[in-house]
């Protein structure tokens, strides 16, 4: 068994900058990741990260831009956080070195983005996420810091207690991808989970193949509330046939959104008279969808974001990897042409229910970064917004799990409190399919207490797992159970939504579960084995589509990026609050909590967002 | 070596279905575009491989667990080809259509994590960066040469991450500016000079091209070097680190083994000029008084 008093699961933004700032507070701490740490999705971020840097700017109005994007949605003490502390977290990472652009003055650029009321986009080229892992990952390797790269993390070492908030969390089972080695890692302080989005639960999206939603599943089943999980980002400008990602920063320079009538449609067909293309994510892609619905889309299909006439000089000084991007992804070259765009899954609004610790309901369990909802985005996040929320909480969680007083944070977790169950009429059984061992707390551990006996029996748990998938040697493959899953998200789980395809997507869901009941991993070799790795994949991206997709059914409003077609309307009075759903005895069970808009000294007011 | 043929298996519905879809795909005004586009610049491959409307990729397998794997060999996939298929969507359809034990590493799925880099035609490039259009059938795509192979298309790391790691990667400077929320200025030129070596993503193409890193296992190897000019040349790490710097480049296996061959500058998907960086630290050793020759 490995032993280390703070154990970081993924080595993106969010877990460097956790593991950093553990190990800044004194603690001996490991990274645990099934990727390189340089090989995280975090790499693929382009715009920039917001903070309030200048004059005439303020961490006020930019937690107040996060309020209104994220429809209310938005938990004030997380939002004020992240924005008071973004501004010395971004200077930190310049201390480190980190390329940031830069003015004639010599100081760090800045440029507007969607829904930000001030050119607060700070950035490195077109390429701000490269740089930003780069620089975490270089302090890491100064710091000498353990790294386990390609282990990839199958559980959580946590126990049984009935109520999740009395349970604690002592480490995660990991499985050395190398060598098939299943082992144990123990933590003495506390497990920070950083594992990214599940954008791999739909087949057009712009994360990565290793973005499957471990990090989620694995605390939601160990008894964690996942938070507003309907909430998903579908981001207005991808490249139709790969979902790879054309930056806010196009648009942000200048860049101009047409349809095939030539019309510019965000201001000619009204969606954001004031904005236009820089309005808010979700109303972007909703106006590109309705262009294309109502027959102006060019081949039934997408829209042409123009940045021709920024000039060869500015696109290749800002915006030169978009021109990469184009044209080895798209075949098209920016300078000459338009640029083929429609939206594609990109963020998860919610996620692991945690406080402005960054900690959990269950003692010792921690999440930042995409896998967390802490909650700052809301209904919806703003474009720059999620690069400083990795650094932010997650040197929170870091420096909190090392045993720093950061202070008692104003959110609850778990449930318990100002809550209200929640009712959704689904056509299908929901959760765990047949009978499974791992049905109640999925930590295998039944009622032991002493950390290192927990930790064994998971891994004890999960080496039977492993077993029983190696030695199958028929029934149904991976592969297809995940591609049914991700076709359905996307036909009905997408930017429009309506009862109808959400039951639908419901029973695809379902059919995928008892698939997966006959999954078998046909490579049967120990090494580099891929195979039982995505297979165990598959299972959380099953959960998490799941959670989404009910969240979605549940919630008849439509607040942010969730759109409803029977619901057309924002409905305060019944839905100003969080979904949440926890793991119930293999069950999910939805209830909900009250939004905190009532920040350090001033009360949030929704109102209407318009842009 | 011996060579097998992989015939899809029974195609399921969801098979048919999406061979539907494939065909719709490849009538998709991005895929037309990008024909149009590689018809400018490559003629035959591309038109053959239209006709049969698949593509034949040789792989290299082996696996030193798997009884007959364990004699390396090369196996026969047949794709159905859609335009503007990358070499590694056809890996990833070969593994989740035909053999779910067909073993590469891949992420990001567009040049920026650096996982698959593998020997493709006779070259290292990005699987996910190379489109099959471009190359002559078959394809044969092999790991990475002069890495020890772990598995199929994935090797081992370790040492180029060690080679990475040896140069001291990582900004340090004794001039911080006092202000807590002061940053350091840096000129839009010094930014300029340093850019492109910012871009490398590790993935080790540049090395597994280079002569001289293969027969010198401590050459510290074009792409870390290219880190320890990222910071060298970074006015805001200041002259103390500069020398500092200096002295570890121009060590036994540093920057004067390189014999100026290219092949590293050539293979490098990010388009660094490693050769040139190279050169450059030379004279900056020269100058430095560090190295007479
Ligand atoms: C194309 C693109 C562009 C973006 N642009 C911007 C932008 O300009 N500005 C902005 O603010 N945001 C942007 N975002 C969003 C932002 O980049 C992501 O939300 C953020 O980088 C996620 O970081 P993370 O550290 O949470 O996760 P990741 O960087 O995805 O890292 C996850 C880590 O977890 C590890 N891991 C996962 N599962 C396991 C497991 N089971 N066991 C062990 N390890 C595991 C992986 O190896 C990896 O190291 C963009 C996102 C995308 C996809
Ligand atoms: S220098 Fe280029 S080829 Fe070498 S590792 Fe970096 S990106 Fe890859
Ligand atoms: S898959 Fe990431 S570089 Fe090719």
């Amino acid at each position: 068994m490995y032993e280390h008093d703070v154990l970081v699961v993924g080595a993106g933004g969010a877990g460097l900058r956790a593991a950093i700032a553990a190990h800044e507070e004194g603690a001996d701490v490991a990274m645990v990741t099934k990727l390189h740490p340089v090989r995280s999705h975090t790499g693929a971020a382009e715009g920039g990260i917001n903070a309030a840097l200048r004059e005439g700017d303020s961490w006020e109005s930019h937690a107040y831009d996060t309020m209104k994007g994220s429809d209310y949605l938005g938990d004030a003490p997380a939002i004020e956080t992240l924005c008071k502390d973004a501004p010395e977290d971004v200077i930190t990472l310049e201390h480190w070195g980190m390329p940031f652009s830069r003015e004639e003055d010599g100081r760090v650029s800045q440029r507007p983005f969607g829904g930000l009321s001030f050119p607060r986009t700070t950035y490195a080229g077109a390429e701000t996420g490269h740089h930003l892992l780069h620089t975490l990952y270089e302090q890491v390797v100064k710091r000498g810091v353990t790294v386990y790269d390609e282990w990839y993390v199958m559980n959580l070492a946590v126990t049984d207690e009935p109520d999740p908030r009395d349970r604690s969390c002592h480490g995660v089972v990991a499985y050395d991808v190398m060598t098939g080695e299943v082992a144990g890692f123990k933590a003495r302080n506390g497990v920070i989970l950083a594992t990214g989005g599940p954008g791999q639960a739909y087949d057009h999206t712009t994360n990565a193949v290793s973005c499957t939603g471990d990090g989620q599943a694995m605390a939601y089943r160990a008894g964690v509330p996942l938070e507003d999980m309907e909430f998903v980002q579908f981001h207005p400008t991808t490249l139709p046939s790969t979902g790879v990602l054309i930056s806010e920063g196009v648009r942000g320079e200048g860049g101009i959104l047409y349809n095939a009538e030539g019309e510019r449609f965000m201001f000619e067909r009204g969606y954001a008279n004031n904005a236009g293309e820089l309005a808010s994510r979700d109303v972007v892609s909703r106006a590109e969808l309705t262009e294309v619905n109502e027959g102006r889309g060019i081949e039934d299909e997408y829209v042409h974001l123009d940045m021709r006439h920024l000039g060869e000089e500015r696109i290749i000084d800002r915006l030169e990897n978009i021109l990469h991007l184009a044209e080895d992804f798209e075949g098209v070259d920016g300078l000459e042409e338009p640029m083929p765009v429609k939206p594609g899954q990109h963020y998860e609004m919610g996620g692991i229910e945690t406080d402005e610790n960054g900690e959990t309901c269950i003692s010792g369990l921690y999440a930042a970064g995409e896998c967390a909802c802490v909650s700052v985005h809301g209904a919806n996040r703003l474009g720059g917004n999620a690069l400083p929320e990795l650094i932010v909480f997650g040197k929170r969680a870091g420096q909190h799990a090392a045993g720093t007083d950061l202070g008692e944070a104003r959110l609850t977790t778990g449930k318990a409190g100002d809550v209200e169950e929640g009712e959704v009429d689904s056509p299908v059984a929901l959760g765990e399919a047949g009978i499974s061992d791992e049905a109640v707390a999925d930590g295998g551990a039944a009622t032991l207490t002493d950390p290192d006996e927990v930790v064994e029996a998971a891994v004890e748990a999960e080496r039977r797992r492993v077993e029983y998938l190696m030695n199958k040697d028929d029934g149904i493959q991976h592969a297809e159970i995940r591609a049914r899953v991700q076709k359905a998200m996307t036909k009905w789980v997408n930017v429009f939504r309506n009862e109808e395809g959400l039951k639908k997507a419901l029973r695809e869901i379902r059919a995928a579960r008892e698939d997966y009941q006959h999954v078998y991993v046909a490579d049967p070799s120990r090494t580099f084995n891929t195979d039982l790795q995505q297979t165990i994949e598959t299972r959380n991206v099953i959960d998490i589509a799941e959670t989404i997709t009910l969240g979605a059914l549940a919630r008849n409003e439509f607040r942010g990026a969730h759109w409803r077609q029977e619901h057309q309307e924002r409905d305060d009075e019944n839905w100003l609050k969080h979904t949440m759903l926890s793991w119930n005895n293999g069950e999910p069970e939805l209830w909900y909590k009250p939004v905190l808009l009532e920040g350090e000294e001033k009360t949030y007011e929704p109102k209407i967002r318009s842009y | 070596m011996s060579t097998q043929e992989q015939k899809p298996k029974n195609q399921t519905e969801t098979d048919t279905e999406s061979a539907d879809e494939d065909i719709i795909a490849a009538s998709s005004p991005q895929q037309r575009r990008l024909r149009e586009k590689r018809g400018r610049e490559i003629e035959s491959p591309k038109e053959t491989a239209e006709q049969e409307d698949t593509y034949h990729l040789k792989v290299f397998r082996y696996d030193p667990e798997v009884a007959d794997k364990q004699e390396p060999r090369f196996d026969d996939f047949h794709v159905p080809y859609r335009q503007g298929m990358t070499v590694l969507d056809a890996l990833i359809y070969a593994r989740d259509r035909f053999d779910s034990s067909l073993t590469f590493r891949h992420s990001c799925r567009q040049a920026i994590c650096g996982s698959d880099a593998f020997f493709i035609n006779g070259r290292q490039r990005l699987g996910c960066r190379t489109q099959l259009s471009d190359l002559e059938e078959p394809v044969r795509v092999e790991p990475l040469p002069h890495q020890e192979v772990v598995k199929d298309l994935v090797v081992d790391m370790e040492h180029f991450y060690d080679q990475m790691e040896a140069v001291e990667p990582y900004f340090q400077t004794n001039e911080l500016p006092e202000g807590e929320l002061e940053e350091q200025r840096q000129s839009r030129e010094n930014h300029e000079k340093i850019k492109m070596s910012t871009r490398c993503i590790w993935c080790a193409a540049c090395y597994s091209s280079c002569n001289i890193a293969a027969g010198d296992n401590e050459y510290l190897g074009p792409a870390a070097i290219n880190k320890a000019y990222r910071f060298a040349m970074d006015e805001r790490e200041g002259e103390d680190l500069k020398q500092h710097r200096m002295r570890i480049i121009e060590q036994e296996h540093g920057v004067w083994r390189c014999q100026t061959q290219f092949s590293c500058t050539m293979v490098c998907p990010k388009d660094i000029p490693l050769t040139e960086h190279i050169q450059e630290l030379k004279r900056e050793a020269v100058k430095n008084n560090l190295k007479f020759w």
